[in-house]
């Protein structure tokens, strides 16, 4: 039962998705268009975040860091007038693997509040990072003057064909993860989750199995990076910003932590809310707040839990 | 780099090294004791600034605007303790991360509301600004000596009411079994609002003093809050000493680091090479410091007992 | 049926001014179901602690099938052939109780680092599990959440997770606490028919269940383990009496 209507409920969204660029434009708002790929690199970056904090119970309060390696990586390439797609992703992706494996292997031998505490400091000494390099821009960033190429693929510049990118690279990130989260290694990281002391007791180290889901996760959102970088065609710093990360996670809360599609809804939630409150007053973070919070003390089991029924 | 210089730097280290341990302090007591991440601590601190120069402007008294400032930022920490942070006590840390950094976002826009996006430059009374010649050759700011000065009082104070008093001896108590501070009669309710005003006020005083060095706006206290955070990972959560430790440490290696980093690269390295390296190594460097700590030791330098 | 299995010499703990473990020596004949009592306080958990792997010890050496083992982890004794059961139940509760014993079976079953296919449909981890269930009582409960079984059936659940490594050594720390009458019988049924199959050390209150199951018993009071024999040499020890049934009496 519960799964049918999870697979009903997750086509119904990928109809919808499919649907906006025509809708859009027959509608003559390409804005929206913008708006829900931003909202669709988003999830993927959330999506990513969830593989570890929602699966793997470990509350990184530095996901963006990702998000900017992944962009720079992109933008720095560009800098120096390499413009090829596939070697400006790769190093995006790889990049923000290795800054994962380095921050991982430091943070995961810690738990609880040092664990939050020292993903969100890394971030910020990326942050700051990036602000002090002048040659690309410092705080003030610089433009992505050429889009990445994937000569005889795709051109970025049609936003149409960079909008299903997106989406492709969206759905096929869901179902990677749902193979990953069912396999046996998603069920160690679960597990360690679940209990940790049981899961020793029974034989696995959770370390290499935590860090490997850690660098997992900034790879995905690496390339989550490299498609924000390539859709706002500015690189910044702000990418990083510690808000950033909090916002990643509230996407993956508000979706809910356990199902892999939870964090997409979130990612729609927050981002339109946003959207909506920044178009109604410039002090929507007056309510956004408040919001935020009662969205903790309530709804405690996600959006999705209320979509997708019980036990998701 | 002569003499002169380093110490000069040094007290600035230390001055910067006090502060942080103002706002550490409170973090370090409210987690300790009521197990409570606050994000939102960045908050007050902000909000003590903002009080304080409001007040300040508002009465033309510098000592009247202090305590008003300090009175109105324990106000604001109590009503933040029984609205919103009360009913978090007992859930998990992640739930408490995300409703205090919605409490952020409040706080920053209801200031923007208030007094303006703009960055505020406060002045200082007359017989608080001005040099004090230390020794020949190093004329000190005297504002900068009195910072150190409170914030050596203060983790005096600190040091007393938690080892010599019976609010200590509660709090002491409460940190290693609430059940039991409970049982003997003890209103824990009170006792964890009263602890949070404290470090709120804590911060707030750390905020209005630092209002006159740095500049207040909306945001101010996340940027200290994250530095906040690597002292207190690098002394141990929970334990007061680790972050008087800690916060030295950190505004040492910081103030320090962003003086002689560049000097230092620029002896072995081209100057040019110098100036690109200096600045994004010494941003980095309390970072790589805490990275250093926590690769020998996990819990920090001075754990708590848990 | 004599050979030494696991050796522990001179095992001390001490946690501020308590002593523990207080120069703890056992010897656990390879097959044999060695039962571990005491007074509450004794330090029975903690001695099962250092055991595990879970706790390190201050001092002292414990070896196992002739190696030395005392600075290893819980997992690296895990794979070696221990298992532990705990005395407040540790399961997945938010697993169904087929998943909980498949990830024991997953832990001594080749890598875990497979990413692609899904674990519940590989039958080299079904089909044990599902044995081992049965072996326990439990057929028919697999597709049940753990936290929603009934506390017994948790206890028995644990007991499969702990087979499902095909341990050599179980260490099971009191595996009938809070159990009514009935499962108690049930449990000691399911322990006594993995006598001397496996090699047991059994830390438990339950005189029915100790003097029923045991081959052998070590008294551990005050860190210190004071004897340790047969049943009734157990029984007869004057030392015994006054400093184990003497205090069971008073209380």
């Amino acid at each position: 039962m519960n799964s049918r209507r999870r697979a009903i409920v997750l086509a119904a969204g990928l109809v919808l998705l499919a649907a906006v660029p025509p809708v859009a434009a027959l509608a003559n708002q390409p804005f929206y268009l913008d708006l829900v790929r931003r909202v669709m690199i988003f999830a993927i970056a959330a999506l990513s975040l969830n593989l570890i904090l929602g699966y793997g119970g470990m509350i990184s309060f530095g996901h963006a860091a990702y998000l900017g390696v992944g962009a720079y990586a992109v933008g720095v390439l560009a800098h120096y007038g390499i413009n090829n797609g596939y070697l400006q992703w790769a190093l995006a992706i790889g990049a923000s693997a290795l800054v994962a494996l380095a921050i991982g292997a430091v943070s995961i031998r810690t738990s609880g509040v040092y664990f939050i505490m020292i993903t969100l400091a890394f971030t910020q000494m990326l942050y700051y990072l990036g602000i002090s390099i002048e040659e690309y821009g410092g705080d003030d960033g610089m433009r992505l003057q050429v889009k990445s190429q994937f000569p005889g693929l795709i051109d970025l510049n049609d936003a149409n064909s960079f909008y299903y990118l997106v989406l492709a690279i969206l759905v096929l990130a869901l179902f990677l993860g749902q193979r990953l989260v069912d396999s046996r290694f998603g069920m160690v990281i679960r597990a360690a989750k679940s209990n940790e002391v049981r899961t020793r007791s029974i034989g696995f180290s959770p370390y290499p199995y935590r860090l490997a889901a850690f660098v997992i996760a900034g790879a995905v959102c690496g390339l989550a990076g490299a498609l924000l970088v390539n859709h706002t065609a500015y690189l910044t710093p702000e990418f990083m910003n510690w808000t950033r990360s909090g916002e990643l996670m509230f996407m993956v809360i508000l979706g809910g932590m356990a199902s892999i599609a939870g964090p997409v809804l979130g990612a729609f939630a927050l981002l339109l809310v946003e959207d909506a409150l920044s178009g109604w007053t410039q002090h929507w973070q007056l309510i956004l707040g408040p919001l935020l919070v009662l969205s903790v003390l309530f709804l405690r089991r996600g959006l999705a839990g209320l979509l997708f029924g019980k036990n998701e | 780099m002569n003499f002169v210089l380093v110490l000069e730097q040094t007290l600035n280290g230390l001055q910067l090294g006090v502060m942080l341990f103002l706002m550490a302090a409170g973090l370090t007591l409210v987690f300790g004791i009521m197990n409570l991440v606050n994000l939102a601590h960045g908050s007050l601190y902000m909000v003590g600034a903002y009080l304080a120069t409001y007040f300040y402007q508002a009465t033309g008294s510098y000592p009247l605007g202090v305590l008003l400032g300090l009175a109105g930022t324990l106000v604001v920490g109590i009503a933040v303790e029984v609205l919103a942070l009360r009913t978090l006590y007992e859930r998990e840390h992640l739930d408490q991360v995300l409703a205090t950094f919605g409490l952020i976002l409040f706080f920053n826009e209801l200031m923007a509301i208030l007094w303006g996006r703009a960055a505020i430059y406060t002045t200082l009374p007359d017989y608080l600004s001005g040099h004090v010649e230390l020794f020949a050759g190093l004329r000190y700011p005297l504002y900068r000596l009195v910072i150190i000065a409170v914030g050596l009082a203060v983790a005096g104070l600190l040091w007393f009411v938690v080892a010599r008093t019976r609010l200590g001896m509660l709090i002491r108590a409460g940190a290693s079994n609430r059940a039991m501070v409970a049982a003997l009669g003890v209103n824990v309710r009170l006792l964890y609002t009263l602890v949070f005003g404290f470090g709120a006020a804590l911060a707030g005083l750390a905020g209005l003093m630092s209002g006159p060095i740095h500049v207040v706006q909306p945001g101010m206290g996340e940027l200290i809050l994250i530095e906040v955070f690597v002292v207190i990972v690098i002394g141990g959560i929970g334990s007061i000493r680790g972050a008087l430790a800690g916060a030295l440490i950190v505004g040492m290696a910081d103030t320090l680091g962003r003086a002689f980093v560049r000097p230092m690269l620029a002896t072995v390295l081209s100057t040019t090479a110098a100036d690109t390296a200096g600045p994004a190594l010494s941003s980095m460097l309390i970072y790589l410091l805490m990275a250093i700590v926590l690769a020998l030791k996990p819990q920090g330098l001075f754990p708590a007992r848990s | 049926m004599n050979r030494t299995l696991l050796e522990v010499r001179g095992l001390r703990k001490s946690f501020g001014a308590l002593l523990a473990s207080d120069d703890v020596d056992l010897e656990i004949l390879e097959g044999e179901t060695h039962a571990i009592i005491g007074p509450n306080g004794a330090g029975k958990t903690t001695l099962i602690s250092q055991l595990a792997g879970n706790l390190l010890p201050d001092r002292g050496r414990v070896r196992f099938a002739g190696e030395d083992i005392t600075a290893l982890s819980a997992p690296a004794r895990a794979r070696r052939g221990f298992a532990r059961s705990f005395q407040i139940t540790s399961i997945y509760p938010d697993f169904t109780a087929l998943e909980n014993v498949m990830l024991a079976v997953q832990a001594h079953a080749g890598s875990s680092f497979r990413f692609w296919r899904p674990a519940r449909e590989e039958a080299s981890l079904r089909s044990p599990a599902s044995a081992i269930l049965e072996e326990v009582g439990l057929s028919g409960r697999g597709d049940v959440l753990a936290a929603n079984l009934a506390h017994g059936e948790q206890r028995a659940l644990e007991i499969a997770t702990a087979l499902a490594t095909r341990p050599r050594l179980l260490l099971l720390d009191e595996p009938v606490a809070g159990m009514g009458v009935e499962e108690t019988q049930r449990m000691i049924a399911l322990l006594s028919s993995l006598k001397g199959g496996k090699t047991l050390i059994l830390v438990e209150h339950d005189m029915d269940a100790v003097f029923s199951l045991a081959d052998r018993i070590s008294v551990l009071v005050y860190g210190r383990i004071i004897a340790t024999g047969r049943p009734e040499e157990i029984r007869a020890n004057s030392e015994v009496r006054r400093a184990y049934l003497g205090e069971e009496v008073a209380a």
